[in-house]
């Protein structure tokens, strides 16, 4: 336990900016997230897998002496054909099954992806450098890495184009159109197998670039998958399905808990103050949702 | 029924017997017993009641930590004997040793099964895909904050007592085979004394339709609280064992290890068949083999193909071996076929 946080107030204000630059990060994984889910009604555990191997894409231009902020444009590229064979090879079997399925099939994809990261890239904790210098705030009592300002205006800047592409393109009609009612879609003449696959294909992508952001702005790893799909499922039940500003919102509000939680508790516990944030919430929902059928009775 | 009754008495006789016919395979011997035990409660969730749970590795790994916290405590502090990891500072005589575990594993199985009935109360409310995740972030969070406290060991493990100098490594297999296959009897007795009672019947209307269960008067939260801590009280009590056998505790490696027996009670239960109750055990037994068989051949590639597994098996394969027999030999189970039926959906097809 650390109260460094009350005796200094420069640090809470620390800890909010980096917070709400890191939360705009989990904003732009959750997204896909609800994307996906809304259209095909999958909960993919291994998105935070397919985040890391966007990261370890931006780390290899690093590595071969290309800039890793390439890796913002590269990665979405490469990771969409992952994202395509992926759906091609194993979440096509599971779209229309038991939700339980379709999370019990990617958890195995989670492992497996883990472990193949694992052979090709090493177990190290990596990090590209940019080398974008800092910026400091306030007589320097708030230091900011330009890395996180650059990441997080990368991250508005493709969520709106985003949202555009998915307003005004054929694709993205098709695609509102699957989430609302696959059936109607289908009898309307959309190919909905073709739109799965893009959407899977846009979520493996929007991974990519949050991947690519991260190994620029903090460290990458092959077994840190899991937490990030945690946290995009936290914002995605939170939010709601197809409510952008609210995913933006506590996505933004989890990385100031998280900042606070790793102040407070300890980095040891910051994960796990995650996870047992994802458990309260749930928690909460139930109350929550419990009383109104009682109040339906 | 008799004939019930000669294989149940041939597989006990066999269970007895078996470290002594196959001395080498103590040790997997006592492990496929844990894991039986662990497919079996997790099929009460899984099967029975249709709430896919990940969390009952929560309980597997409490009652890990409390078995050994308890049979050192009992008699050392436990800070300094965490503090001093792996060096004999402290050494249990031989009854203090079985005293400390005959208590251990009874707080190990008490334990988790009141954490049950408290967390149940909270989570057990929550339907579907809510349930999976919940209590996969549960056992994921507890594994971190196990790894953060010191008096357990945090990151660098905590070292169960040594066996005590009482007839070397062959009574340390024996003793830790015969305790695990004594779990593994006690588990399968209470999951077949349920498997014939209106408690399973009532399980199986929550998984067919909860709300109409709930509707006909069924209290539906308290048998499903009921049924988590069965297998709670299970889990913990073959944790205090594997803790026991394994000697060494990692907080995210042996004792919280949702990447290995987390998934793998899920995985052998639907392997056998969800919802039986040789399932688990039939697919227990076969996953072990094919573990121990063909993971030494893919040496570092296990995680890789245990990936592939999990996605074949769950997308081919859901029903498991006792569906794929159960469809195959429908009479062995009991089923009549209408003749003239079959043949009509034969012809649908």
């Amino acid at each position: 336990m650390d109260f460094m946080v009350f005796q200094y107030p420069m640090i809470s204000v620390q800890a909010c900016m980096d917070g709400v630059l890191l939360g705009i990060l989990f904003a732009l994984i959750a997204y896909g997230m609800a994307l996906q889910w809304g259209v095909m009604n999958i909960i993919n555990i291994a998105q935070g897998d397919l985040v890391i191997l966007g990261g370890y894409i931006a780390y290899f231009m690093y590595l071969y002496g290309i800039h890793p902020a390439w890796g913002v444009i590269v990665a979405p590229i490469i990771m969409y054909f992952v994202g395509v064979g992926l759906y091609k090879l194993v979440i096509n079997k599971v779209v229309d099954r038991d939700l339980f399925i379709s999370i019990l099939a990617t958890f195995g994809i989670s492992i497996l992806f883990m472990q193949l990261m694992n052979f090709a890239f090493g177990a190290d904790v990596v990090l590209a450098n940019s080398g974008y210098g800092t910026t400091f705030l306030f007589d320097s009592a708030v230091v900011l890495p330009n890395s996180k300002i650059f990441s997080a205006s990368i991250s508005i800047l493709f969520a709106i184009c985003l949202v555009i592409y998915m307003k005004k393109s054929k694709l993205g009609r098709a695609i509102r159109a699957t989430a609302q009612n696959s059936r109607a879609a289908k009898i309307l003449g959309v190919d909905t197998e073709k739109v799965y696959a893009a959407t899977f294909g846009i979520n493996a992508a929007l991974c990519g670039v949050a991947g690519a952001l991260i190994s620029i702005t903090f460290t990458i790893h092959p077994y840190m998958g899991l937490p990030y799909t945690i946290r995009s499922f936290m914002i995605v039940i939170v939010a709601g399905l197809g409510n952008l500003p609210g995913v933006a919102l506590s996505g933004m509000g989890l990385g100031v808990f998280e900042e606070f939680a790793d102040y407070i508790l300890g980095t040891e516990f910051r994960i796990g103050a995650v996870f047992l944030l994802l458990v309260l919430i749930l928690v909460y929902r139930r109350f929550k949702l419990s009383r109104k059928r009682e109040y339906l009775k | 029924m008799s004939k019930n009754i000669i294989l149940y008495a041939a597989i006990l006789v066999f269970g007895i017997t078996a470290p002594f016919i196959f001395p080498a395979f103590k040790v997997q011997l006592s492990i496929l017993c844990v894991l039986i035990v662990l497919a079996l409660t997790w099929n009460i969730q899984g099967g029975e009641m249709g709430y896919n749970t990940f969390g009952n590795i929560l309980f597997y790994g409490l009652g890990m930590y409390l078995c050994a916290s308890v049979q050192v405590g009992m008699f050392f502090p436990l800070a300094e004997w965490t503090e001093s990891g792996g060096e004999k500072t402290f050494v249990h005589t031989p009854a203090q040793f079985f005293q400390g575990m005959a208590f251990g594993l009874v707080v190990a199985a008490v334990i988790p099964t009141i954490v049950a009935g408290l967390i149940g109360y909270a989570i057990l409310g929550l339907r579907g895909h809510y349930f999976a995740i919940c209590t996969l972030g549960l056992g994921v969070a507890a594994g971190e904050i196990s790894g953060g406290i010191e008096i357990i060991g945090a990151g660098q493990g905590f070292t169960t007592p040594p066996f005590p100098d009482v007839g070397g490594l062959e009574a340390r297999g024996e003793f830790f085979y015969l305790l695990s296959f004594g779990a593994l009897v006690l588990t399968f007795i209470a999951v077949r004394a349920i498997y014939f009672t209106r408690f399973k019947l009532i399980l199986n209307a929550i998984r067919d339709n909860e709300d109409k269960a709930e509707a006909m008067g069924i209290q539906t939260m308290k048998y499903k609280i009921i049924g988590w801590m069965i297998s709670a009280f299970f889990c913990g009590l073959a944790g205090g064992i594997m803790g026991g056998l394994v000697g060494y505790i990692d907080s995210t490696d042996v004792a919280f290890d949702g990447r290995e027996m987390g998934v793998f009670m899920v995985l052998m239960a639907i392997l056998g068949g969800k919802g039986t109750l040789w399932g688990p055990v039939i697919g227990a037994t076969v996953f072990h083999i094919f573990k121990e068989g063909f993971w030494t051949f893919f040496l570092g590639w296990q995680y890789v193909a245990l990936g592939v597994l999990i996605v074949v098996i769950v997308i081919y394969f859901p029903e498991g071996i006792m569906g794929w027999l159960r469809e195959k030999f429908p009479e062995r189970f009991g089923e009549t076929i209408d003749e003239a039926d079959r043949k009509a959906q034969v012809e649908l097809k």
